[in-house]
């Protein structure tokens, strides 16, 4: 029944795992990028309230993933599904997609002259939310009247990238690199950010669920995760215990990873 | 008067004389007689043009939070006055009758032989406005004026002459509107400007033509020392040609000309749109801004700034976005430095929209229709420095009930 490998120290965690919803789930996920064969058979299963994070090498497809996932025609399935809840959305625009609970955080956004940050948190905004609080959280205030992403610094443009999910409130959150580019100072506030996103101060059930691509994994410091999954070559080598896959990283490097799966 | 006949025969030599761009007219094709129309004493009073028609030319036909209005419809002046003190609107054939020193502003600003459109205006019959704002006077509503054309095949000819004295400020909304149903017509507007010493004129224009109008209008500007012109052109509806290059020349200390242009380009539309500064004078600057979005039709955006002493800034953008295969833009920015220590800048951008921007927007949750037209919308929202708050309103509004249209 689990399509996961489940590597080191995953034993518990499959127990405590079963009693959850599953919300996304993508199954012998097949992707090309303009002809290039990325992806062969990506297996995932993230369940309501979990956070999960992707490592691998550069080019290993962990954008590719989030990407298809999200529903952008550039990165084209040719096999297999993606399941937000019972439904199969892998025909669905990214639109359809985000209105569904789908949210993402992209890793480079492009910049849209004319518009405003305000404007496209008040797009994407759900009732009743209170974006000037929000704003004034992550230290956005004098940044809502500036065109989105013209001229913002790095740890910027993640605080606004995070201001529009905060504000749009989806189910599974779908983040690229958060630490990337980001000092240290901005840092502990992307991190507070995410924990609030991932609702991980929450005392009642959490409704959210996420996946993160980390490279460096610094963002373990601030959000926990529940699993970790090592992405080489576009199939998934490993899941497990994300803090052990870290440490084996970091030890041994990524070949070490594809190597002991074999 | 000696002058006058020099005009009269400068304009005849003129009248073949093709203008350097756009299509050539030929306008043996128009006709001079319109019915004439009954002046109103007041704008509630007219009966030939409803609310909605003046409100597509950006005129109120309540004449609320306006300090006075005037009206042309072909060619019959059917209402004009001011309502505030330090203001005055005349038709300018009432103007030259009364004022004999207003002969000494006429053709000055344009020359009456710059090509067969000005001559046309000189030698045919015209009407236009006088507007004036006396030393000092300063009002916080803009004045309004609409020039419409019901007639078909109709030449409207137009001689404007707008004077903001010493220290005055002048707000002008004018709106230059057709019939939809309109096969053919041909709209001649001469407009000369006039700032004088630390005075103000902002001009806010919205052209509402129908598919088969040609428009030809020819503006000069002269702006003293210390003084301020500012132009926000706004035209997104059908036009068969439309061409019109407004020259502003800075030739006090210090003056500043400001060109803003929004032109979006129908199928079947030829505009040929451009904005010139000549500063001539230490420390005048000048900015010309354009957005151009075609669906289809042809435009060229020029934009021109000649700095002939030193110590002058001048800027030049000028934006296009192709919307359409069949569409042409055609940006063409031109500097032309004539003393060692100016500072002059220009840049232009054509392209399409990026497909980045519209997955950024769709992954927010906005169908792809919608983040086109936010990506547009956002493309022609250009922040215009110094407009005072209630002109950028006005802006916004008339921009936003063309856009419903033309997007």
């Amino acid at each position: 029944m689990d399509t996961m490998r489940l590597g080191l120290g995953g034993g518990d965690l499959e127990e405590a795992r079963e009693d959850k919803e599953t919300v996304l789930r993508v199954e012998d996920l097949h992707v090309e990028v303009e002809g290039r064969r990325i992806l062969h058979g990506v297996n995932l299963e993230i369940k309501c309230g979990e956070t999960h994070v992707l490592f691998g090498p550069n080019g290993s497809g962990k954008t590719t993933l989030l990407m298809a996932v999200m529903g952008f025609p550039r990165y084209r399935v040719t096999r297999g599904r993606i399941f937000l809840g019972e439904e199969d959305i892998t025909g669905l625009p990214p639109h359809e997609r985000a209105r569904r609970g789908i949210g993402i955080m992209f890793q480079r956004p492009p910049t849209v002259r004319g518009v405003s940050l305000a404007q496209i948190v008040a797009l994407c905004s759900r009732d009743g939310v209170d974006v000037e609080g929000l704003a004034a959280d992550l230290n956005l205030g004098d940044f809502l009247s500036r065109d989105v992403n013209h001229g913002f610094s790095g740890g910027e443009i993640k605080r606004s990238e995070l201001l529009q999910l905060l504000a749009q409130d989806p189910r599974v959150v779908l983040l690229d690199e958060p630490e990337s580019g980001v000092d240290m100072e901005n840092l502990q506030l992307v991190g507070r950010a995410i924990r609030k996103l991932l609702q991980k101060d929450l005392r009642r059930r959490r409704t959210r669920c996420g996946l993160i691509i980390t490279h460096t994994g610094y963002i373990l410091d601030y959000v926990e995760a529940d699993v970790g999954h090592v992405l080489c070559d576009g199939a998934i080598v490993c899941s497990g215990n994300p803090r052990e896959q870290l440490e084996g990283i970091r030890r041994y490097g990524f070949e070490e990873c594809a190597r002991c799966t074999r | 008067m000696h002058t006058l006949r020099e005009i009269e025969e400068r304009a005849r030599a003129a009248a073949d004389k093709p203008a350097p761009y756009g299509s050539d007219l030929d306008l043996a094709a128009y006709i001079d007689e319109a019915p004439e129309r009954s002046y109103v004493d007041s704008l509630e009073q007219l009966e030939e043009l409803g609310e909605e028609e003046l409100a597509r030319a950006g005129v109120v036909k309540s004449g609320r939070q306006r300090s006075g209005s005037f009206v042309q419809i072909d060619g019959s002046v059917v209402h004009r006055k001011a309502l505030e003190k330090g203001l005055e609107i005349l038709s300018t054939r009432e103007a030259l009758e009364k004022y004999d020193w207003l002969w000494g502003y006429y053709w000055k600003a344009v020359a009456v032989d710059s090509d067969k459109y000005t001559a046309a205006v000189e030698m045919g019959p015209y009407e236009g406005y006088f507007m004036r704002a006396l030393p000092g006077s300063r009002t916080i509503y803009p004045l309004q004026a609409c020039l419409y054309i019901r007639e078909p095949r109709f030449v409207q000819r137009v001689h404007n002459i707008i004077i903001a004295e010493e220290g005055s400020e002048l707000h002008i909304i004018t709106g230059c509107a057709s019939e939809h149903r309109i096969q053919a017509g041909l709209h001649l507007g001469v407009s000369e400007f006039y700032v004088k010493k630390g005075a103000r004129i902002t001009f806010t224009m919205v052209h509402n033509w129908a598919e088969g109008m040609d428009v030809r209008p020819r503006s000069g500007i002269v702006v003293e020392e210390g003084g301020l012109f500012m132009s926000n052109y706004v035209v997104m509806e059908p036009v068969r040609s439309l061409q019109l290059y407004p020259t502003a020349r800075l030739v006090g200390e210090g003056a500043t000309a400001r060109f803003h242009a929004i032109l979006v380009a129908q199928p079947g539309s030829e505009m040929d749109v451009g904005s010139r500064v000549i500063l001539s004078a230490p420390r005048c600057s000048a900015e010309i801004v354009s957005r151009a979005i075609t669906k289809g039709g042809y435009i060229a955006a020029r934009g021109h700034i000649r700095g002939e002493v030193g110590g002058v800034r001048a800027h030049l953008e000028c934006r296009g976005l192709i919307l359409d295969e069949r569409g042409v833009i055609h940006a063409v920015p031109e500097l032309e430095g004539r003393a060692e220590d100016v500072d002059m800048s220009h840049e232009a951008a054509v392209g399409k929209i990026a497909q980045e921007e519209v997955e950024y927007l769709m992954a927010r949750g906005l169908s792809e229709e919608e983040a086109v037209s936010t990506i547009v919308r956002g493309f022609l929202n250009v922040k215009i420095e110094g407009l005072p708050p209630l002109l950028e309103r006005e802006m916004r509004r008339m921009m936003e009930l063309s856009e419903e249209k033309a997007l």
